[in-house]
């Protein structure tokens, strides 16, 4: 694993000048996953979103890698599209070079509407690293619910109301759903926690064959924290083990950071607006549920 | 050698997918197109083929992982019908915007619903206005002939957009008939070797495929795929000349039978052709000057074309085996109305919405509106434009 | 850059200059931003690992400002920054 001075002189394959909102967290999901790419020859796939709506506004790109967006849920498809091309392309001789493949999408884009390309291309064993960067709601369209947004959130689509509280399910676990795909790795990562983020990002793009990363990353607007507080979010998340930081390698799990101390979700939950409606009741249903989830991931990862 | 052979419209497209030898085939099974797919298979597990098969989960993602693999430079094709291709319509759309010389036989199927599985237009006449070049098949040696054609017409430097073979549903598909099928040789020679004008995999220049185009571009970038559907014409005219030179068999935007003196006339699409040229025939045996005018290339439209090969007509009747419910008329005859008024045509017009959901469309069928027609043109006058054919009252 | 015409566009809208988003500065998003306070510094490099616009300049491994054409003032740096006495403030000179 690399320090970050030896990363700081890598070429990123994100440049500056796009138009992610101050303080969004995505762009430093990206900027990580291309650390752990350093060196190699990159394609990225992009799901329609935040992410490819504002890194590349015509006639403007801030990719320094080739890159394609096709539409919001077939990034997967896309992607794995690109990966035969380049096989078929590489057993022909007309390709020479040795390329990685990861796509991105944002939870809605992955949760959601794109699940199903994204189920078919793990499935089908491609060699391709698919990123989740995970904002907990559909952010580019103006903080709609998704499969991803926590319970009680108030978004614009779950307003929290007199007799709705906010969300009214809990999150879908995504990252479970892919380790049932019994491809050869999984992780959870959040980009407060760099190093954890990159070694297994290393590994997601050496397997061969498909790896899928979700990768938490706060949205300041949709979540109302301020701008700088983006990688605390994190660090809050993963420390009320509201976001646990696992990985599982060829259906091994293992939990790659247990907090010191745990601490009450309440931390997480009372940084930011979306959840200022809360009762103590709610909050305390939110802590049973983290408690039991987390929980069973001990004895997933055989640390209980 | 050419060799003639008892092939259905199935087997003679998945042979000409094995000759073409593509770098990538995405695809997924639906009625009738299926066995296209299913053959096709068999040459990848046979070592027939190098191509890389991604058996996609979906229609949807067949069309995607098609635009991937043609955006980084490889030969990709698909096939599909019916409802799978409208699950598949956004990447359609975006297939050809990207300008991805993609090749995708359409074996064609009424669209749900109610659920049918038989044969009629819907399918793909919904994708008309999706960019895409079609052309249409009217048996299985056309639709043999057109797929190897489609991707010289595709990959032409000044085309560069997507082609759909079109072949009507079972009756094509699934129907044994003689066909002439090309060396596999003669057939790699005539398509050549696939030279991508972009692609993703050249890491010297990396590009970024489908950005963000707002108020600023967008308008350019359609207007310049308009005119690449303006320019093909010509491309596909010189492919159907080169590829006469190696089968002996003319293509050209669509075919006249004995249109040049008819009196009375029908533009039809696909499969029915055949049968409306028996009809013709028996109709000069009784001395009645009939023709019949079967389009080819659908997408790009040949309105002059079309207009100057029926504007000596006094009755035409429009064959639309596809509604387009807008209480008007099918889209065939809109568009070779629209054309024809351009022309300054005199000649009276008549619709026929017709073999919807795979309803048999018989000998007596088109003699009736041939009879429609003859009586149009002796009054002088169109007594109803919109017509349903074979449909009980 | 001057608008191109429809038949100056490249098919399919495709960008063939890559990473050109540099020429797009974000820096006037900007109200306040991090001040760089060098003495204060400890060359840990969260500051550059975790800024979301790549605009924090680092060379021969070592921290040596912001870059001010592309920094939108989001802060997350300066919140992030673990020395004792912070090696980036946030503020209106920044």
């Amino acid at each position: 694993m690399a320090t970050l001075r030896e990363l700081a002189k890598e070429d990123l394959f994100l440049s500056s000048g796009h138009r992610m909102c101050a303080g969004c967290v995505a762009p430093v999901v990206v900027r990580m996953m291309s650390m752990a790419a350093r060196g190699r020859n990159v394609v990225v796939g992009n799901a329609t979103g935040c992410l490819e709506v504002a890194t590349t506004i015509y006639p403007y790109t801030a990719w320094k890698c080739s890159w394609i967006h096709n539409a919001f849920e077939n990034a997967a498809a896309t992607i794995s599209g690109v990966e035969a091309a380049y096989k078929a392309l590489k057993r022909k001789g007309k390709v020479e070079d040795d390329y990685k493949f990861i796509a991105f999408g944002g939870d809605g884009g992955t949760y959601d509407i794109g699940l199903q390309s994204l189920s078919g291309a793990m499935e089908r064993g491609h060699d391709i690293v698919y990123v989740c960067y995970d904002n907990g709601a559909y952010m580019n369209t103006g903080i709609q619910r998704s499969g991803a947004t926590p319970k009680f959130a108030d978004t614009t689509t779950s307003p929290a109301g007199k007799v709705v509280p906010g969300k009214t399910q809990w999150r879908k676990d995504l990252t479970a759903i892919m380790v049932a795909h019994n491809i050869p790795y999984a992780a959870q990562v959040a980009p407060s926690h760099w190093r954890d983020f990159v070694t297994k990002a290393e590994k997601a793009i050496d397997v061969d064959g498909p790896a899928f990363i979700n990768a938490l990353a706060p949205c300041p607007r949709g979540w109302r924290y301020d701008t700088a507080d983006g990688i605390e979010m994190c660090r809050l998340a993963v420390d009320t083990c509201i976001w646990p930081l696992y990985e599982v390698e060829n259906g091994v799990w293992k939990l790659t950071y247990k907090p010191k101390e745990k601490r009450p979700v309440a931390d997480f939950l009372k940084a930011q607006g979306r959840f200022r409606h809360l009762t103590d009741d709610m909050i305390q249903e939110f802590q049973e549920q983290v408690d039991r989830d987390w929980e069973a991931l001990l004895k997933r990862c055989g640390e209980a | 050698m050419a060799q003639k052979v008892a092939i259905t419209g199935n087997e003679a497209v998945a042979l000409a997918m094995k000759q073409i030898n593509p770098d990538v085939v995405a695809a997924y099974p639906i009625t009738p197109q299926t066995e296209i797919v299913q053959i096709f298979s068999t040459y990848v597990s046979n070592g027939l083929v190098d191509t890389e098969f991604v058996t996609v989960e979906s229609e949807h993602s067949a069309m995607s992982a098609s635009v991937g693999a043609a955006a980084a430079g490889a030969r990709a094709m698909t096939a599909t019908s019916a409802n799978g291709l409208a699950l598949m319509w956004e990447v359609v759309y975006i297939a050809a915007s990207n300008r991805l010389p993609i090749v995708m036989p359409v074996v064609n199927r009424a669209l749900s619903g109610p659920i049918n599985i038989h044969c009629d237009h819907s399918d793909a006449m919904g994708a008309r206005d999706s960019g895409w070049i079609q052309l249409w098949s009217e048996n299985t040696q056309e639709a043999y002939d057109n797929m190897i054609q489609a991707v010289r017409i595709a990959e032409h430097p000044q085309v560069q957009l997507p082609v759909m073979v079109c072949l009507d549903g079972f009756i094509i598909s699934h129907a044994m008939e003689n066909a002439e099928v090309l060396p596999d040789e003669v057939v790699r020679e005539f398509i050549g070797e696939y030279v991508p004008q972009k692609t993703l995999l050249d890491k010297e220049h990396p590009v970024t495929a489908g950005p963000l185009a707002f108020t600023d571009s967008y308008f350019e970038f359609k207007r310049a795929q308009a005119e690449a559907m303006l320019q093909a014409k010509p491309h596909i005219l010189e492919v159907a000349r080169e590829f006469a030179k190696i089968s002996g068999r003319q293509y050209g935007l669509f075919e006249a039978y004995k249109l040049e003196d008819a009196e009375i006339g029908i533009v039809v699409l696909g499969s029915t052709a055949g049968t409306a040229k028996n009809v013709v025939d028996k109709l000069r045996a009784q001395g009645v000057k009939a023709g019949l005018l079967k389009l080819r290339v659908f997408r790009p439209f040949p309105a002059e074309e079309l207009a100057a090969a029926l504007g000596h007509l006094k009755a035409l009747a429009v064959m639309d085996r596809a509604d387009s419910f807008n209480a008007f008329s099918g889209p065939l005859y809109a568009e070779t109305a629209a054309a024809m008024y351009d022309s300054g045509a005199q000649t009276k017009m008549v619709n026929y919405i017709y073999g919807l959901g795979g309803r048999d469309v018989g000998l007596d069928d088109i003699e009736k509106v041939y009879g429609h027609l003859a009586r149009i043109a002796e009054s002088g006058k169109v007594d109803q434009r919109l017509n349903y054919l074979g449909v009980r009252e | 850059m001057t608008a191109k015409g429809w038949r100056d566009t490249v098919p399919g809208g495709w960008i063939k200059e890559a990473g050109n988003a540099l020429e797009y500065k974000t820096g006037n998003w900007r109200s306040i931003g991090p001040v760089f306070i060098p003495e204060n510094c400890i060359n840990c490099l969260f500051c550059w690992a975790f800024c979301p616009d790549d605009a924090i300049m680092v060379k021969d491994g070592k921290m040596v400002g912001v870059n001010y054409d592309y920094c939108k003032g989001c802060g997350i740096c300066a919140r992030e920054c673990p020395a004792k006495n912070k090696a980036l403030v946030m503020g209106e000179e920044g």
